[in-house]
């Protein structure tokens, strides 16, 4: 058992956490450690400034603000569970305006790659599928193939909205903006030498099995 | 005047009509464009949210090559100029990355470097040849054109590309009135247009969009002048739903300021892409009986 003022758990957080939880803590933390300034998240105010300035934030199911509130309380699994980190556009302007020079686009970065490495995603959200969709586009070609990208995610996602959406595909085609071949760049046998090389130094993610002990945890704990 | 062009993916595609416009206008003006040789994918936005080290790594072969060639590097794709620079101010201010992404990159053959700037065109086309130097070449008025002036996230923050400021820049409503258009005020010039996430959640994107181009029409302005593909894109679609029968409003052109430049200094519309635009360009750019530039 650890003691409730392990520092791990942060300054803030009223209860226990769970094993999971303490996990993707420390899987979080060791991420964000490597970026200067988003390691500075223990410095926010919570004066909602990002919440405020962030464009997108009426279609967000927990604000910037919330999601940082949410970590220190030790609710990191609801972090990963909401829409908000993958409807960050990345304008920066949270980032830009923050007081506390807090680079909470980064820090909502690390939160999208820990939910890619552990496979945890809002249900029934097939969002992260275009970030993947997209690095296969890449890997493949080295460079973005439009065409394909946004076939492969529709068909993977949902393949009714390519038809809702065949007119704007259609605009474009019409207007030559859409070639229909994807170009490939000469050195691609160097490119992908460079990707498996670099894809060595990321940090491996273990899975580790959920137990979610909620009412001991985070704001469940303080009667939210 | 000599620069390595970084197109960007988008430049082949969806942009196709930036990369036309840019070349004309840096032609018109006597700087040297030389593409760079097998560019490849800056490493978006979207690479990050998968494999952090993988992401600098792919943006770092494009520095790597830059530095071979030697000149400022011009990346007119706002994200793309974004993506290069924080690559660049990573690099510097981590070491362990440094080591890890020179150990990736020595795979092909290549040393790290990342000491070439990466510049926006707008911020090159401002400073190293001057507004004076732009209207001195202009041939054409353009004083029919009213432009909301919108310069989109990422060329402002947090990398600010013109020194202007961050939250109300002013330096193209500076250079489009000394080539005599008439810019209208656009107080969201620096809100986001909703960038990829018109692919993932097109309901949120077509409301940031339909808020800016309504403060646009509001406004009066004839056409919205943009600095980046994705922008124009996402502005440009929101076109389809605007033919100007049953109440809806007319379709209102969105133009790259390059475009704008080009018509001025007297290129064709078919030179500066103009038809690769979703709505039809109504202004016309008549010759100017005498100025600077006829000298």
């Amino acid at each position: 058992m650890r003691s409730r003022f392990d520092p791990l758990a942060g300054a803030v957080a009223p209860g226990m956490l769970s094993r999971s939880e303490r996990d993707l803590r420390q899987a979080f933390l060791a991420d964000i450690d490597r970026i200067p300034g988003a390691g500075r998240l223990q410095q926010c105010i919570q004066c909602g400034i990002c919440t405020a300035s962030c464009p997108v934030s009426f279609a967000m199911d927990l604000t910037p603000r919330q999601v940082i509130a949410m970590f220190r309380a030790g609710a990191i699994e609801d972090v990963l569970e909401s829409r908000t980190i993958w409807l960050c556009a990345s304008c920066y302007q949270c980032t830009m305006r923050c007081p506390a020079d807090i680079r909470i686009t980064e820090l909502l970065y690390a939160f999208k790659r820990l939910a890619i490495g552990r496979g945890m995603f809002p249900p029934k959200f097939p969002v992260h599928v275009f970030a993947e969709t997209f690095a296969e586009m890449v890997n493949r070609y080295g460079r973005n193939y439009e065409v394909g990208l946004i076939l492969r995610y529709f068909i993977r996602t949902h393949p009714l909205g390519l038809i809702r959406r065949r007119r704007d595909g259609f605009a474009l085609w019409r207007h030559g903006r859409l070639p229909i071949r994807p170009t490939r760049i000469k050195a691609i046998g160097d490119f992908r030498k460079i990707i498996a090389k670099a894809e060595t130094f990321d940090l491996p993610q273990e899975q580790v099995g959920r137990e979610k002990v909620t009412d001991t945890v985070g704001y469940a704990a303080i009667g939210r | 005047m000599k620069y390595t062009y970084y197109p960007g993916c988008s430049l082949h595609a969806t942009g196709v009509a930036y990369d036309m416009s840019m070349r004309a206008v840096f032609g018109k003006l006597g700087a040297e464009l030389v593409e760079l040789e097998d560019w490849n994918c800056c490493g978006a936005t979207a690479y990050t949210s998968i494999k952090e080290t993988v992401a600098y790594a792919i943006s770092a072969r494009n520095l790597a090559l830059a530095e071979k060639a030697g000149n400022d590097v011009v990346a007119p794709c706002s994200a793309c100029y974004y993506v290069l620079n924080r690559t660049r101010r990573s690099l510097a201010e981590q070491p362990e990355l440094r080591e890890h992404v020179g150990a990736a990159l020595a795979e092909a053959g290549l040393q790290i470097g990342f000491d070439t700037p990466v510049r926006h065109p707008l911020e090159v086309l401002l400073s190293d040849v001057g507004i004076d130097r732009i209207v001195a070449a202009q041939t054409h008025s353009i004083a029919g054109f009213r432009p909301a002036c919108y310069y989109g996230c990422q060329i402002v923050r947090p990398f600010a590309a013109v020194d202007d400021d961050p939250e109300l820049p002013m330096a193209m409503e500076r250079l489009f009135c000394a080539l005599g258009a008439a810019p209208v005020d656009f107080p969201p010039k620096v809100r986001c247009c909703g960038g990829m996430l018109v692919a993932t959640f097109p309901e949120v994107a077509q409301e940031l969009c339909r808020e800016l181009t309504g403060w646009a029409r509001e406004r009066r302005a004839n056409c919205i002048v943009t600095v980046c593909p994705l922008c124009q894109a996402n502005l440009d679609l929101m076109n389809l739903d605007c033919s100007g029968k049953d109440g809806s409003p007319g379709p209102l052109p969105v133009l790259y300021f390059t475009q704008l430049i080009g018509l001025a200094l007297g290129c064709s519309p078919r030179e500066v892409g103009l038809r690769h635009g979703l709505a039809p360009m109504p202004m016309e750019t008549p010759p100017l009986p005498v100025g600077p530039g006829r000298t």
